[in-house]
């Protein structure tokens, strides 16, 4: 793997990256996929469980996301999680420890040598590292640098500590989804806000940098992400801003389109979904379910007739559905016009006949994980220039030599002072202090 | 204050969500958008409610109301000869230009990415599609339910004994619009350095697959270990960590953590210490996945929560920095003091459905603001825009005429 003969989008652009969890990391990928050098500022100090994987430290440490290559942890787990290489690839790692004044020092002199600081850490984080919006800004007044926490800088909520799940509980998202015949409390923890956080913010950079390059004026930005999702529930906000109305959850039903539901096939829990929107749409899903009598039954006729009659159609619907593989359905019923689709797996990715076509997934291998199938970049499709993963998901300090020296100038004799410090290197100093005691032992 | 993206010009040829969404971003931060629209009845989304007084109106959308903020619409048959060659003088001028056509569609209107390139080299022209331009499923419809569906998250959201069920609203659709926007303007800074555009191929599916609400781990994940998530019990969480939605005396709460060590801090939100250091509960095996333990604990813990209520429960358990936030009808939402302390919520008036409240700013830029603003009427800014262009009054009444506007 190498980079490509062709100019990236974002070549030339510097990051640095001290982001956490998923909603930062995502953002910066956006950015790195597109050619953007992203450098991962990462502690040995500070076990990062949420990002580098739960298993830090055996035997096992916090909970967390993302599984190990064949269940096994290793000897350097940090570099195994799939919840951290999953977004890792074409991003760079070095180390310092920002709690000591020459790791404060270093970190001011990478942000002199870069265009971005992105990080989502609680609010205020930055400000006890000393390295707070102020003091960066008089180092390198063309930065740009984007704060992205649950809650912003400012208001009561400010240092509330929240997952995305609990940033959408919050803004409304929780109540607007779910079963609408079941007590909450049985609603799945899901963390969309992440997803909304970080492809917004990596929007709000990229602006930031229009601007930066006009005006040679860098600034910071202040992103709540709690505030983000609220445009991605807009309907319902709408709703209730014109009408006061406030809406539950219809669980998989359309508010205003119908029917709408997942249905039961062959296989073990396996489930076809289908959205019909119109009458067109109605009499092609009747025609394919040799019903032509429902297709010109007045009662089913019109969105708001078949909304009355929903529950007796989702049963005409499952009868029809329950003796079909979802596979054989979900072309039939698209080839004759109606939106049809299976529940996917994350199984059946891997085999969808569609994203095979289009070159979706990339062999790639990680010098402690192997070798393995990953998602190329979603926006891979540029004529000019596709992207692909160039480099995969960094060790932590792999490239410390290369930022230290090539990005912030550090001199032999003052890199060497940084490592006999104990800021560079690739082992967290808990797990270096565990193994030599336990070879002491 | 001149805003980040002054001076942008982005054709905005897309409808519904996704597309929308993607300009709406570019919009609000100071992108000169000109929306073209169909001249009979403009974007479908005009049509998809809520509508203001429930009432079906091609203005009175909320959705298309807060989707096409700060955009200048222009209406023109692009089937027409003139219709046609109005917009490729738009294009000349334009940094961009979005459409969300099915595939194929601009290319049968003679607008394909080559057409458009031979006329500016430098225009960055985004495809946003279901299943972008190529392969099998090409010509297949999509829907929130459909996208979600496919892209692997929905198989585990619900209960076991229930079926897969979606998110709300149409969240998946605006993420894509925001992936795509991100997109588009990336490209678009590579090209101002060369003044080389491109053509992007964006497809739904495959933004919903690369989705960070946990497809992306658990693709990874299951070519790690072949381990797939499945649909779980609620609270079924592997340790005595409140982690899920609970009751509260008068709503529910999002507790979560991903750190075992924090049990001090539950024990100290529910005022017992006496727990913290407990040999029962904290005995490794009884800790880590005892259901019967765990049963155990949750009696303690629901006999503190259903005393107090949603807010007191999220402030008790933010004062020890165990995270949570209370569920919040909309209703809550618009009386939030943390969003009115912010001045989140913002109210623009609009001709026909008055004055508004709207979501306000996604992020704050110090040296650059965001716009409040509205959407415009169906065609408001045809006669502007081709004014800029050079059209006489009587151009432009020839071209109503001739049913090119």
């Amino acid at each position: 793997m190498s980079y490509p003969n062709y100019r990236l989008p974002l070549q030339g652009l510097r990051v640095i990256d001290m982001t956490v969890v998923w909603a930062g990391p995502f953002s910066t990928v956006l950015l790195s996929d597109m050619g953007a050098e992203v450098i991962r500022v990462e502690s040995l100090e500070h076990p990062d469980y949420n990002t580098r994987g739960p298993a830090i430290v055996p035997p096992g440490g916090a909970g967390g996301p993302g599984g190990y290559p064949d269940d096994v942890p290793g000897d350097q787990p940090w570099n195994r999680c799939a919840g951290f290489t999953s977004t890792g690839r074409n991003k760079k790692s070095v180390t310092m420890d920002l709690t000591r004044p020459a790791g404060q020092a270093a970190f001011i002199r990478l942000a002199q040598a870069c265009d971005v600081f992105i990080e989502n850490n609680s609010a205020g984080v930055v400000d006890r590292l000393g390295i707070s919006w102020d003091v960066l800004s008089k180092a390198n007044p063309r930065l740009v640098m984007i704060s992205m926490s649950g809650f912003g800088q400012t208001g009561p909520y400010r240092d509330y500590r929240a997952f995305g799940a609990n940033m959408e509980a919050i803004v409304g998202h929780t109540l607007l989804r779910g079963y609408p015949d079941r007590d909450p409390t049985d609603t799945t923890p899901v963390f969309f806000a992440d997803a909304a956080g970080g492809s917004v913010g990596a929007f709000a950079i990229l602006a930031a940098l229009r601007h930066r390059n006009k005006t040679g004026k860098g600034q910071f930005i202040d992103m709540a992400q709690a505030e983000n999702v609220g445009h991605f529930l807009s309907p319902a906000v709408m709703d209730y801003a014109m009408n006061g109305r406030v809406q539950g959850t219809l669980g998989n039903r359309h508010p205003a389109w119908a029917p709408q539901g997942v249905y039961r096939c062959t296989g073990d829990d396996d489930w076809l979904a289908i959205t019909v929107r119109d009458d067109a749409e109605w009499t092609a899903l009747c025609g394919a379910m040799h019903r032509p009598d429902l297709a010109s039954d007045p009662e089913y006729a019109g969105n708001l007739e078949r909304q009355r009659h929903h529950d007796a159609i989702d049963e005409i619907i499952g009868a029809w559905t329950a003796d079909k593989s979802r596979g054989t359905l979900f072309r039939q019923l698209q080839d004759a016009g109606v939106p049809a689709a299976p529940v996917h797996r994350i199984g059946d990715v891997p085999n969808d006949e569609h994203l095979l076509a289009r070159g979706m997934w990339q062999q790639v291998t990680l010098p402690e994980a192997g070798t393995h199938t990953y998602l190329r970049p979603t926006a891979r499709h540029m004529s000019r220039t596709p992207l692909e993963i160039w480099e995969s998901a960094p060790n932590m300090g792999a490239d410390n030599e290369y930022v230290y020296k090539q990005v912030m100038g550090f001199s032999d004799a003052e890199y060497q002072a940084m490592v006999d410090a104990g800021h560079v290197g690739t082992e967290y100093t808990v797990v270096r202090k565990a193994r030599e005691e336990a070879s002491r032992a | 204050m001149t805003t980040a993206l002054e001076g942008l010009r982005v054709i905005d040829l897309t409808h519904y969500i996704a597309g929308p969404f993607c300009t709406k971003l570019m919009a609000d931060y100071g992108a000169d958008v000109i929306k073209v629209e169909r001249p009979d009845g403009g974007d479908p989304a005009r049509r998809v409610g809520p509508f203001q007084g429930d009432d079906p109106h091609l203005e009175k959308s909320g959705l298309f109301l807060h989707l096409n903020t700060n955009k200048r619409s222009v209406t023109l048959n692009l089937k027409s000869v003139a219709g046609r060659d109005i917009l490729l003088r738009l294009v000349k001028d334009a940094d961009i230009l979005v459409e969300s056509f099915s595939p194929g569609v601009m290319e049968r209107l003679g607008l394909g990415y080559d057409v458009l390139s031979a006329v500016n080299p430098g225009l960055v022209m985004t495809s946003i599609s279901n299943f972008g331009t190529t392969g099998p499923y090409r010509d297949y419809k999509l829907s929130e339910l459909l996208l979600y569906a496919l892209g692997g998250s929905m198989y585990a959201t619900g209960t076991p004994d229930r079926e897969p069920v979606k998110l709300g609203v149409d969240v998946e659709q605006f993420f894509c619009g925001a992936v795509s926007a991100t997109a588009t303007l990336g490209a678009h800074l590579g090209a101002t350095v060369d003044g080389m555009g491109q053509h992007l191929d964006l497809a739904l599916f495959e933004m919903q697959v690369g989705n960070q609400d946990r497809a992306v781990q658990a693709h990874v994940s299951y070519q790690y270990t072949k381990n797939e998530p499945k649909r779980a019990a609620p609270g079924s969480g592997r340790s005595l960590m409140p982690t899920g939605i609970y009751p509260t005396a008068d709503g529910y709460v999002h507790f979560m953590t991903l750190n075992t060590g924090y049990w001090d801090r539950v024990c100290t939100m529910i005022e017992r210490p006496d727990l913290i250091n407990d040999p029962y509960f904290i005995k490794r095996e009884n800790f880590f996945g005892n259901a019967e333990v765990k049963m155990e604990f949750e009696g303690v813990l629901y006999e503190w929560l259903l005393q107090r209520t949603k807010l007191e429960v999220m402030e008790a358990s933010q004062a020890v920095g165990y995270p949570c936030g209370a569920l919040k009808s909309m209703a809550d939402v618009f009386e939030d003091p943390h969003l009115q302390a912010r001045g989140y919520f913002v109210d623009v008036d609009h001709p026909v459905v008055g004055r508004l409240r709207f979501p306000g700013a996604p992020f704050h830029m110090s040296e650059t603001p965001w716009r409040a603003g509205r959407a415009p009427l169906l065609g408001e800014h045809t006669t502007e825009v081709l004014e800029s262009l050079g059209f006489s009054g009587e151009d432009i009444a020839q071209l109503r005429t001739g049913g090119a506007l």
